[in-house]
């Protein structure tokens, strides 16, 4: 049986009630020590050093098991191994790695935890540490969850010293002199006569050495690298077109293909293919799962021949349309559909019986992932194995559902994990690499490669969820003294996990994240969760609940503070209990020089704070209304993330993340209409153009004494921000994204 | 049969006229530096130089090419003697997920051709059709800005490679 079918009769951990069912999977298996999977890989003359470490005549090879989706995790990951072995930084190697439980991420599985990352106490460490056990199981090599570089920092800081503890022992047996006068830099031992011995003069050697286990790692003050600006592994391939991503992939005899599948989802009754079958360069017509998958000699052609095909499709297996849609989420704050009350703190009912009571309503859409590189895989059948190129953030999953598919074994698929033009969440699925899968089947011993067109990428993505929130709370004395937040959201864990064959038990925390957990000491204040019934399948999307939640929180919270005649930094500042989150808050007060609200006749600050997967960040917006709408100019965006690994990329993740929240929260929306997006192209999917994008200045900090990722966080304070900007210019409060319905953007 | 030249080397290619410049360069000639995104000229990952010109290379059928010019990012510059845009690109770290740099880098090869010393406004208006989903606009800015710098101090490489 695959991988993905015995796990499928356990049970992720999703919430609370998980986590006992979590202790019944074998204590036992998880302590076992995890395998190299590249133990009987490597060719003659390369030889790996934990399984991240790879040494061969031509130098070293840094193993960085995480997608690189434009995050810059595969530098970040090994700028770790390279710190604690002294490596030359613009001569290592960085490869993805074989699929391998060996590399589950030990994280992400505690980000769906009620735990709020606020609480360090005994039980919230317990449960962070019974997360790692599950993972480790259940072969959990995930990149999301902002968790790549907390889940590695230990790991590969320990292995990059273990690795460098075996070269210098080696160097030492090799030239009869004591280990402890021997230095290492820049990818060599260097002897105490000054002689440099290049690892991979060592690497036979120390192979035969045990390697130590408990090697530590350097102390800070002993970093050349981390902190450092380091120029990405990546940066020459990606500027000059070189970028490798799997739709680029150019192998003998390939073959192109596309799908066209039901954009309502509702399945195939039947399909016309003589037309398309009749086109010049058509090879073959393939069924898949919900349509057609065409093969020709290019992909223009598959394209055309797919749009050719005549199908009858099936009706969609939800509410047919938006106004339906909203209908049924409306319905859900029901105490049947409560999923969650994570947060209940002081007499909430006596706090909003009377007095100054503010009751607000708001709505975000369904949003689609879009990344540029859309869906696709290169997939080569032969002779029972099966070879596949992809981008993917699950590759133990796609391998194993992969082997499923084609009914072969895990160990007869071979996976290569490629770096992939954006994801934002997108490429958790594996929907297109087991189309790739079929279509590969379909034409043994030939490469095919599927590339979706952007048509079948908007009506066929796994959205973000809409949802509706609903706010209640109360002011006295010029200070905000309840906030109630109810929020109804369908399930991404329920959805996309059932996807994976995992049933999703207990509440699932997206629903609420980034409400429910925040750094906030309002006197009474309660968040309840109410789950809508599946409706479109929906998925992660950059920042997840907290995407919408932050909106949520932060403007409700701003619309109390507003009514309390406070001042929205000041007020915010008063109520914060999280020493980091203030600090946060402070830092971007200062760099914004925050006066108030209202800098000028026609000017606007918001100002927004959310903590989500472990980050407080902040951001002050600033916006003017022009005679052509409102004209984003500055943002300023502070984070907390313990360390700054690179604060090039730093900068360069916190500004995309503002940008991303930005766009998507000023002009981006999927509605439906007989079951399918309305949305068809990205010209009806405007994120921001450049000329809209406005300074953004970033500063990061370091006061926490965890390392965390900046992938999601800057994203669920942006939208909040620039509506509370809005609101400070104009007037205007808007409880419903996009925000064009409402304003017109210069 | 159209004859064209591609990075100045000379091309035959047997496509159906209506067939788009980009699937005759990624699938035909196998430069896949040039980007696929949507297929109908609003996300600028195709753009590529026509005799000089931008244009997105999805929009342009092969059979109105017989005896056009056209550069790409392959032939802009190369990893060992990257274009002053492409050096400006690598030195301030422009890309994220690099997918869309093809299409920002060649647009803004076009305009520093045209504009030696634009402003903010001026690159606004010549890049707002290459869409960047992972938000790299302000280091666009500022690689422009840089490269128009670059190509002052080495005037006659403003183009072509």
């Amino acid at each position: 049986m695959s991988r993905a079918g015995r796990i499928a009769r356990r049970t992720l951990l999703v919430g609370s009630a998980a986590v006992a069912g979590g202790v019944a999977l074998g204590y036992w298996a998880w302590r076992r020590p995890v395998a190299n999977p590249l133990t009987g890989t490597l060719p003659a003359g390369a030889h790996a050093f934990t399984p991240y470490v790879i040494v061969d005549a031509d130098g070293v090879t840094v193993i960085a098991p995480r997608a690189e989706l434009g995050q810059g995790v595969a530098s970040g990951l090994a700028a770790l191994v390279a710190e604690e072995m002294d490596l030359d930084w613009d001569t290592v190697r960085v490869v993805h790695g074989p699929p391998s439980g060996a590399y589950y991420n030990g994280k992400v599985a505690a980000e769906g935890f009620p735990i709020a990352a606020t609480d360090d106490g005994l039980l919230a460490r317990g449960a962070r540490g019974l997360g790692d056990a599950v993972a480790k199981f259940a072969d959990l090599q995930i990149t999301g969850g902002s968790t790549s570089m907390a889940d590695a920092w230990d790991r590969m800081r320990q292995a990059g010293a273990a690795a460098r503890a075996v070269l210098r022992a080696a160097a030492a047996e090799a030239e009869g002199v004591p280990t402890a006068g021997l230095r290492t830099e820049a990818g060599a031992v260097v002897l105490p006569d000054g002689r440099r011995v290049p690892y991979p003069a060592l690497a036979e050697r120390a192979a035969m050495l045990d390697i130590p286990e408990n090697a530590a790692p350097k102390p800070p003050a002993d970093w050349w690298l981390l902190g450092q600006p380091m120029r990405r592994h990546d940066i020459v391939a990606k500027s000059t077109g070189r970028g490798g991503y799997a739709i680029d992939l150019v192998l003998p005899d390939m073959v192109f293909a596309t799908v066209r599948t039901n954009p309502a989802r509702g399945g195939v009754r039947g399909m016309e293919t003589g037309a398309a079958e009749a086109m010049p360069g058509v090879l073959r017509i393939v069924p898949v799962e919900g349509g057609a998958g065409v093969i020709a000699d290019n992909s223009w052609t598959a394209m055309q021949a797919a749009n050719a095909i005549d199908f009858d499709w099936g009706a969609p297996p939800f509410p047919a349309d938006s106004a339906a849609m909203w209908e049924t989420v409306a319905a859900s704050f029901t105490d049947d559909r409560r999923d969650s009350r994570l947060r209940d703190r002081g007499d909430i009912g006596a706090a909003l019986a009377g007095g100054d009571i503010v009751t607000a309503e708001y709505r975000v859409p369904y949003l689609a992932h879009a990344p540029l590189e859309p869906p696709g895989a290169v997939a080569r059948l032969t002779d029972g194995r099966l070879e596949i190129w992809a981008g993917t953030q699950i590759p133990t999953f796609a391998r194993d559902l992969a082997a499923e598919r084609a009914g072969l074994d895990p160990d007869a698929v071979t996976l290569r994990v490629l770096p992939s033009g954006g994801s934002f969440g997108r490429r958790l699925e594996a929907d297109f690499i087991l189309q790739a899968v079929d279509l590969a089947a379909a034409l043994p011993g030939r490469p095919v490669k599927l590339t979706w067109s952007r048509e079948e990428d908007m009506a066929r993505d796994f959205p973000r969820p809409m949802a509706m929130a609903r706010g209640r709370g109360a002011v006295a004395g010029g200070r905000v003294t309840a906030l109630e937040l109810s929020v109804a959201a369908q399930s991404v864990a329920a959805s996309q996990m059932g996807r994976l064959g995992f049933p999703a038990a207990g509440p699932d925390v997206a629903i609420v994240a980034g409400a429910w957990d925040q750094p906030y000491a309002i006197p009474a204040c309660r968040v309840t969760g109410y789950r809508v019934p599946e409706m479109v399948p929906v998925s992660s999307w950059r920042s997840v609940g907290a995407s919408q939640n932050g909106f949520f929180h932060e403007s409700f919270l701003d619309e109390l503070i507003h009514a309390a005649g406070a001042d929205p930094l000041a007020e915010r500042l008063r109520l914060i209990d999280d020493p980091l989150s203030r600090k946060v808050l402070e830092a971007v007060a200062g760099m914004a020089g925050w006066s108030g609200p209202r800098p000028g006749s026609g000017r606007g600050r918001g100002v927004a704070l959310t903590l989500s997967f472990g980050v407080p960040a902040a951001m002050i917006v600033e916006v003017h209304d022009t005679e052509h709408g409102i004209a984003i100019d500055r943002v300023w965006a502070a984070a907390e993330v313990g360390r700054v690994i690179d604060p090039v990329n730093f900068e360069n993740q916190m500004q995309g993340g503002v940008v991303w929240g930005l766009g998507h929260a000023m002009n981006c929306e999927l509605t439906f209409a007989d079951g399918r997006p309305e949305q068809a192209q990205l010209t009806a999917y405007e994120g921001m153009r450049i000329g809209q994008c406005p300074d953004i200045a970033v500063r990061g900090l370091e006061n926490g004494d965890t390392v965390r990722g900046i992938g999601e966080p800057p994203v669920p304070p942006a939208a909040p921000a620039l509506a509370n900007a809005i609101f400070a210019a104009t007037g205007q409060r808007i409880r419903d994204l996009p925000l064009w319905h409402a304003v017109d953007f210069a | 049969m159209i004859r064209l030249s591609v990075n100045g080397t000379e091309r035959t290619v047997a496509a159906p006229p209506e067939m788009p410049l980009l699937w005759v360069l990624r699938d035909t000639l196998g430069l896949t530096g040039t980007k696929f995104g949507c297929g109908v000229g609003h996300c600028g990952a195709c753009t590529v130089l026509i005799d000089g010109q931008r244009a997105n290379a999805c929009l342009m059928a092969i059979g109105t090419l017989d005896g056009a010019s056209v550069t790409t990012i392959e032939g802009l510059g190369t990893p060992d003697a990257p274009h002053p845009v492409q050096a400006a690109w690598i030195d301030r770290q422009v890309a994220q997920c690099g997918y869309c740099q093809s299409g920002q880098i060649m647009a803004a090869a076009d305009l520093l051709a045209r504009i030696p010393e634009p402003t903010d406004a001026d690159i606004a208006d010549h890049l707002w059709g290459n869409v960047c989903r992972c938000g790299t606009y302000p280091r666009i800015r500022a690689a422009i800005r840089d490269a128009a710098a670059r190509l002052r101090a080495e005037p006659g490489t403003e183009r072509d490679g």
